[in-house]
């Protein structure tokens, strides 16, 4: 018996890491958001790795941070270990990562979901999406309740039509052997939907205390630790830190996997779905790099309160016994008790390039999607999807422009123009390289990029706002001065260019110009510099990685420059490119599949050359001057 | 930086009285101002009223490369509505591409396919009703350059080019799989491993950089096919034109079985030459296809050098290709004067109308005066071929020289003891410009490279 209920003015689908992200920013933005989870227990699961940021991944929390979101404040909250990544390289790949004591990340958010205003949250699988004239209007569950709403943001993971493989043994359950949902498929293809299958795996959790670390060499957290956030201050998520564990496979781990190939579900072709090429399982790496004699092997707490430890580098879809054997054969896990196997997840979901920049389907509208079911992978690309897919939900009901980030402004940006520009094959992983102006897009300045755009949105309070503003003006004050302030070649200067291994002055030089020597920074030129201001560590960072690396720097603005000449550029949304003369077969075909919403974006469709640009550039000039008559 | 400057040749590259170098953006002014001189030295073209007319000379550093005439236009009043220079030069093909290259050397890019007409366009300049005749110019413009940088380059060259881009691209799939993983793959001190193969491929490109100097780096110039019986001394010439012994030369009648081609640069103006197989009926069957080979060739040649054995007489397979070549752009060559003549210039001059130059490719006699008669065909318009050629080499060199200042960069960023992240972006750059040169895009090719080479994992 179906009901009607109250409405809302945004359903999500999905507490997950996107769900959570998109519901918390709805409701933030003032509208009534229903968010519904197959289990109140499992919000913001973490159901793979224990870990939070990484190569990239940490510059999208920083991001999400910036924008107002959620993600950055619960795991500085909840983290048991934490690295800055790539200390070594430039300040552009210096990445965050995070251990978490994940049951402690799941109850952060759910007590920042459970009280937020203008936020309800309710335990039930949808169903069925309702929509009328192309338009959504409400959501059913699967006990028949009908939720009438504005706009639907799905988040469903990789829960939809999900099934576990271990070996031979298949079990019809989203992660963690939690309830799949099973009905929305249908539904979403009843809406003219496309679904693709994909796969992803995770290794087994073994007893902590059947392990033996002293055969293992101890990876231990930063002493200097640096917040997600950017409202946290180091003194503030100080804390002891747990260690994690490395050690590797071997030849006869190797032998293992060999002789039991043809029980894996995916060398057997059982697993139908495409899996991801960046962690891959044991047995892919055991295939594809055979030349290799070992691999190494993280173990990483789950948490401040459990034994358990999960084993980087491992996940595997071979049968049990084969697991026993394969990890058995490890070093110090010669003992090891598994608690929970490794097992390969096949789910659906969608090619993300039904999807507009701003996250919305293009064929319904108030339909919004974000996360794993997207095509992605990984808890940050998941949170970055939800949070911009909430935002845009709700500038859609607001009757304001969606928020479009380009890639020139963050990585967010990059991953989700990829995500709806290319045909992605497998689940879509963020990288440093997929960011063609890294240089800009640092994990340091992530708040001097997007706060003032979090601010415009309105997650991103005045205090905090003008925070961000004085820190703005310092720095390029500051930056002013050192290139000003002129050192003379005197005793004291010298005394100090040679302690630090620097060749002398010949003639006077200014600060900007010492800081520039490899070998020289900020802070050690404080003593030839009497006039310096006090400044925040944050401020003086920024100062010296504008001045360093200035060249690199201004060449990138210039790139971005003309970049943004084609991005800027729109593509209106019902052109029938079939009837554009000039445009090659494939371009056609290419451009009507996608719709891309700029020439920018047209331009990074494979299988559309420079030559095709030109002759839409000029058939956009055509079809501008033919609309200015009309008007 | 993206060079927004563009230039190219706009009038046929043939001895016409002038030859036209057009650059069009909002640094052409000054750009030209680079290299222009006026009579006193003193006149200065940045302060040139629009549509002026400006005398001088165009001076690439201190060598004088032509006297010429400056034509200023000012935007917007310009075919593009950009600032626009149209230098007037002496016409002839050296001298037109070199100003060319020496304009791109001083800042401007060379201009894509039909990219006049399109800025003159999208600026507002051509009448709407038009727009079809411009995606036409630009999409057949196009094809042809998209024919002839790839196509025209020679396999060797192209594949060094492919090979250099494999090593710069696995140089950097090793670097961005450090970042993305540094757990697993460590990238330190990479720079010095690096500066090793950076200079390596410095140096290729740099040759590749002197061959497109030469004009040797495109394999179509004039298609040219060297006719004549066996042992007629078709390689002696050849081998006389290039300068080595790449044709095997013998005196055994039937050597050359298959076709050879070597490009020759006569006065700046490339042949094409396809050696072949002697004409004449044979049982042989390999030297058979040799001969059905050189028919062919000759059926779609530009130019057909007839080489005649001066030292026996005209038989049925000189008639037969005296026939072939009726009404063909022809040269004929009475060959081994320095042997005893049974054929005379007097017995050809009866059987064709084409021009006779007597030579001896063996003692390289007469040599000289087949490149003259060569050129002058090719000035006086008597011998054309497509003259897109010469911008096709000209956009392939400056990706050379695009690519080869990128990698510079590279030693600049090792030198300076960058951290590993910053070698990637000139090394990818490099990557992309040499990609353009051969049409090929980079796609995922980066993304593709680290797993294929690395095991990433979590």
């Amino acid at each position: 018996m179906a009901y009607t209920y109250e409405s809302y003015d945004v359903a999500v689908v999905g507490a997950g890491h996107a769900g959570c992200e998109a519901a918390l920013a709805c409701a933030r933005l003032g509208m009534s958001t229903i968010c519904f989870t197959v289990s109140i227990e499992s919000i913001a699961l973490m159901p793979c790795n224990p870990n939070i940021g990484g190569s990239s991944k940490g510059h999208l929390v920083r991001e999400i941070d910036a924008l107002g979101g959620q993600m950055g404040k619960v795991i500085d909250k909840t983290f048991i270990q934490s690295k800055m990544l790539n200390q070594s390289k430039g300040p552009a790949v210096h990445s965050l990562r995070a251990q978490a004591d994940k049951s402690e990340y799941t109850k952060q958010m759910r007590l920042v979901m459970e009280n937020e205003e203008n936020l309800t949250l309710k335990q039930a699988e949808i169903v069925d999406i309702l929509t009328e004239d192309g338009h959504v209007t409400g959501v059913v569950t699967h006990t028949g309740g009908i939720y009438p709403c504005r706009a639907v943001v799905l988040a469903t993971g990789t829960y939809l039509r999900a099934r576990c493989l271990c070996g031979e043994t298949i079990t019809y359950t989203g992660p963690n052997g939690l309830q799949a949902a099973n009905h929305l498929t249908q539904a979403l293809e009843r809406l003219g939907i496309e679904l693709v299958r994909f796969k992803t795996g995770t290794p087994a959790r073994i007893d902590g205390r059947t392990i033996d670390y002293s055969q293992m060499t101890e990876q231990k957290g930063d002493e200097q630790l640096v917040p997600f956030s950017f409202t946290n201050r180091p003194g503030d998520i100080e804390r002891d830190q747990v260690s994690c564990w490395l050690t590797y496979t071997n030849e006869k781990t190797h032998e293992i996997i060999r002789s039991n190939l043809d029980r894996s579900p995916l060398y057997a072709g059982v697993i139908e779905g495409t899996g991801p090429r960046y962690c891959p399982s044991i047995e892919d790496k055991i295939v594809k790099f055979a030349d290799k004699d070992r691999h190494q092997v993280f173990i990483e707490p789950e948490g401040l309160y459990t034994n358990e430890m999960y084993i980087g580098g491992m996940s595997s879809s071979l049968p049990e016994d084969v697991q026993y054997q394969m990890y058995r054969s490890v070093k110090g896990l010669e003992n090891a008790r598994i608690v929970r196997n490794a097992y390969a997840i096949e789910y659906d979901c969608i090619p993300a390039t039904q999807l507009k920049p701003s996250l919305e389907f293009k064929a319904i509208e108030g339909l919004f999607s974000g996360g794993q079911f997207n095509g992605s992978s990984g808890y940050e690309e998941a949170a970055a999807q939800g949070l911009i897919a909430g935002i845009n939900a709700a500038m859609k009901l607001q009757g304001r422009e969606p928020l479009i980030l380009k890639r020139s402004e963050a990585y967010i940006g990059v991953l989700i123009d990829d995500l709806v520009t290319k045909e992605t094959h497998e689940p879509y992983r963020m990288m440093t390289s997929r960011a063609e102006y890294r240089l800009l897009l640092r994990q340091d300045n992530a708040d001097l990029r997007l706060t003032p755009i979090g601010h415009d949105i309105g997650l991103i309070d005045d205090e905090r706002y003008n925070r961000l503003i004085e820190k703005s003006d310092q720095i390029q004050r500051e930056i002013q001065r050192v290139k000003n302030v002129n050192i003379g070649a005197g005793h004291q200067v010298q005394e100090l260019l040679e302690a630090n291994g620097s060749t002398p002055l010949k003639t006077a030089a200014t600060l900007a110009e010492l800081i520039r020597r490899p070998e020289l920074n900020y802070d050690v030129l404080a003593p030839i510099d009497p006039e310096r201001p006090s400044l925040s560590k944050e401020v003086t960072d920024q100062v010296e990685i504008n001045i360093k690396y200035e060249g690199y720097i201004t060449r990138q603005l210039h790139q971005v420059e003309q970049f943004k000449k084609l991005e800027s550029r729109k593509l209106p949304q019902d052109m029938d490119y079939s009837q554009i003369r000039g445009l090659r077969i494939e371009a056609q075909q290419k451009l009507n599949g996608i719709r891309p919403a700029s020439v920018g974006q047209a331009s990074r469709i494979a299988g559309v050359t420079p030559a095709d640009i030109s002759v839409l550039l000029i058939f956009m000039e055509q079809y501008r001057r033919g609309h200015q008559k009309d008007i | 930086m993206v060079k927004d400057t563009i230039a190219a040749i706009s009038t046929g590259m043939t001895r016409s009285g002038i030859g036209k170098v057009r650059v069009s953006g909002s640094q052409a002014i000054e750009i030209v101002d680079r290299i222009y001189k006026s009579p006193g030295g003193k006149k200065h073209l940045r302060d040139a009223e629009s549509h002026t007319i400006h005398y001088g000379y165009i001076y690439d550093g201190d060598v004088l490369i032509d006297e010429v005439l400056v034509l200023i236009m000012r935007a917007p009043k310009s075919y593009t509505t950009e600032d626009m220079v149209e230098i007037d030069c002496h016409g002839g093909v050296v001298v037109m591409k070199k100003i060319l290259e020496t304009v791109i050397k001083y800042g401007a890019r060379p201009a894509q396919p039909g990219e006049f007409t399109k800025r003159a366009f999208l600026n507002g300049r051509i009448d709407l009703t038009q727009a079809e005749a411009v995606i036409d110019v630009i999409n057949a413009k196009n094809d042809y350059a998209l024919a002839s940088s790839v196509k025209q380059l020679r396999g060797s060259v192209l594949e060094k080019i492919r090979h250099i881009r494999k090593n710069i691209i696995g140089s950097v799939a090793f670097i961005e799989a450090a970042l993305d993983d540094p757990e697993h793959i460590n990238a330190d001190s990479f720079g010095e491993e690096l500066k090793i193969s950076v200079d390596e491929n410095i140096r290729e490109l740099q040759k590749l950089l002197d061959l497109a100097d030469n004009g040797r780096m495109l394999k179509e110039g004039i298609k040219t096919v060297i006719l004549g019986k066996p042992n007629a001394g078709k390689s002696s010439l050849l081998n006389a034109l290039v300068g080595d012994e790449r044709a095997i030369v013998t005196d055994i009648a039937g050597t050359t079985r298959d076709t050879l081609e070597e490009s020759i640069n006569v006065h700046g103006i490339l042949l094409n030459v396809v050696d072949t197989a002697g004409i004449r009926h044979t049982q042989d069957v390999v030297e058979k296809i040799g001969v059905s080979k050189a028919k062919s060739s000759a059926k779609d040649a530009d130019l057909i050098i007839y080489v005649v054995d001066g030292s026996t007489a005209l038989d049925e397979n000189d008639m037969e290709i005296l026939e072939m070549i009726r009404d063909r752009k022809a040269i004929v060559l009475l060959n081994k004067i320095d042997l005893n003549l049974v054929t005379t210039k007097a017995i050809l001059e009866e059987k064709t109308h084409h021009p006779i130059v007597e030579i001896s490719a063996r003692e390289e006699q007469g040599i000289d005066a087949l490149e003259e008669l060569l050129k002058n065909m090719f000035f006086d318009g008597n011998l054309s071929f497509n003259d897109q050629i010469y911008i096709t080499n000209v956009r392939q060199k400056t990706a050379i020289a695009d690519a080869l200042e990128s990698l510079k960069l590279v030693l600049q960023s090792i030198e300076d003891q960058m951290p590993e992240d910053f070698f990637s972006i000139d090394l990818m750059n490099a990557y992309e410009t040499l990609g353009t040169m051969i049409g090929e895009s980079a796609g995922e090719d980066l993304i593709d490279t680290i797993f294929s080479d690395f095991c990433m994992g979590k």
